[in-house]
């Protein structure tokens, strides 16, 4: 079971591609472009489609995901943790 | 075995400018919105009609102008048409529409409302699409190219699983088209927002890739010139951030993932314009599904790829749209939306070569007539796009 991919082995967040995924849960993730699998234990709920992730990041760090900026942390994120608008936000607009 | 190559072909009408479309329709469309009413009971009076109504046409100047009468002209003219009826509220913008069809040689026919009343329009206008439908009833399929398929994209109702899944499905099949020398298109210029050096590095040469960004940075105009807010809940949609996709960036980052690895960007179009030689072509274009997939019907497209993640519904009158899903929950919960389902990607049961060939196979069953689910439900969004306030 693969419960969350990334696309590059330089992302800090990744997608939860199971539902059902609950804190302390150990958690196996594909990185795509290397074909390579990694673990992590969930410290939240996180439903499907979105991030948990994959380092922990401080406000003003920059989230990469596809090995790009995908925006700036606003919250302190735990590895593990549900990472999403409550913690990031755009650099643009 | 891949599944198109050279020697591929399909069923498809071939019309009388020498275009191929898949689809055989006789449409019945108004220049405006007053003449919806008339359009739609033509339609009712004459079956296999289809009434094409929309909300615009009076009072609309310059570029806003332009992009309606391209926008029209360019639905009559699609390939998936075989006949066209023209209602207008009044005969000169109705014969502008008319001729603009007509360049293709395919039959066309208007009628103005002033001075007839619905009852003698809808009459006469019945008499022309009874016609029309008889004689387009008796075209025959015949064997075309897999290089004369026009084929575009645009996602929708997209979360994170479509820059893992759906997307990168599309962006493997138009790999595999751009090879094969079939004309492609993708578009939605406010979602390439972080991503658009990405799409500028992919450009053909410095001619395009100068015109491409000429349409990015005219489009972030726009959205610096209204915008209230850091367009949260509009870009990322409310959809998009229910289905886990936080900023526009990590949108646009996905949404690329649907011109593939390899293919080029070989030229770029305003809005409704058509292109005029083979590759992939950016247009120019609204992010919003329906105004987009409107956009690709006029510019000639005669199939639409559209992956989703959390379910957009859409469909075209004219253009058939092929959903594409990588989502598990979504293709459980919405399945008589999704043409292709793709989730094995995320659990690595399938490669993304064989996923791109499923939605090859997909396209090619639809071009030789099989419906769509968007098309056996019954959608047919036409938005048409507008540029500013009327006169």
């Amino acid at each position: 079971m693969i419960h969350f991919v990334l696309h590059d082995a330089r992302d800090t967040v990744a997608v939860v591609v199971v539902e059902g995924v609950k804190a302390g849960m150990a958690l196996n993730g594909w990185i795509m472009d290397e074909d390579k699998m990694i673990g992590l234990q969930a410290r939240q709920d996180i439903p499907i489609g979105h991030k948990v992730a994959l380092t922990d990041m401080s406000p003003g760090d920059t989230v990469i995901k596809y090995g790009i900026d995908m925006g700036r942390v606003v919250a302190p994120i735990a590895a593990g943790q549900h990472a999403h608008v409550h913690n990031i936000k755009t650099k643009r607009w | 075995m891949p599944v198109v190559t050279q020697d591929t072909s399909f069923l498809g009408y071939r019309r009388e400018n020498g275009r191929v479309g898949v689809r055989n329709h006789v449409i019945v469309l108004p220049l405006d919105d007053l003449s919806n009413a008339a359009a739609e009971a033509v339609a009712h009076n004459i079956k296999g009609a289809l009434a094409i109504p929309h909300p615009y046409g009076r009072l609309q100047f310059g570029a806003d102008l332009e992009l309606h009468f391209r926008t029209l002209i360019g639905a009559g003219c699609n390939p998936n048409v075989a006949a066209v009826v023209v209602i207008g509220i009044e005969d000169g913008w109705t014969q502008k529409v008319v001729e603009g069809i007509k360049a293709t040689g395919k039959p066309v026919v208007g009628f103005g409302i002033e001075l007839h009343g619905d009852h003698d329009t809808i009459m006469r206008a019945s008499k022309a699409a009874r016609e029309y439908v008889q004689w387009a009833s008796e075209k025959q399929r015949e064997r075309c190219g897999i290089a004369e398929l026009w084929v575009s994209t645009k996602c929708g109702e997209s979360d994170t699983t479509s820059g893992c899944g759906a997307n990168p499905t599309v962006g493997n099949a138009f790999d595999k088209l751009h090879a094969l020398g079939n004309t492609l298109c993708f578009g939605e210029t406010t979602e390439l927002t972080g991503g658009e050096q990405i799409v500028a590095a992919r450009c053909a040469n410095d001619a395009v890739r100068e015109r491409f960004m000429f349409m990015f940075n005219r489009y972030q105009a726009v959205i610096e010139r209204h915008k209230t807010s850091d367009l949260s809940d509009s870009q990322p949609t409310k959809g998009n951030i229910a289905g886990g996709l936080t900023t526009i960036e990590e949108k646009a980052l996905g949404n690329i993932q649907k011109i593939g690895k390899t293919c080029s960007v070989d030229g770029v179009i305003d809005k409704a314009e058509v292109p005029t030689h083979p590759g992939l072509w950016f247009m120019d274009s609204s992010s919003a599904a329906a105004e987009m997939v409107t956009l690709c019907a006029a510019s000639g497209f005669a199939v639409h790829f559209f992956p989703t993640g959390q379910g957009n519904v859409i469909g075209n009158p004219i253009v058939p749209v092929i959903k594409v899903c990588a989502n598990p929950r979504t293709v459980r919960t919405m399945s008589e939306h999704i043409d292709v389902d793709t989730a094995g990607l995320l659990q690595r049961e399938i490669t993304l070569d064989q996923a791109g060939d499923r939605l090859l196979e997909c396209m090619l069953r639809t071009a030789n007539g099989r419906l769509t689910a968007a098309e056996a439900l019954g959608h047919r969004e036409f938005v048409l796009t507008r540029l500013y306030e009327s006169a």
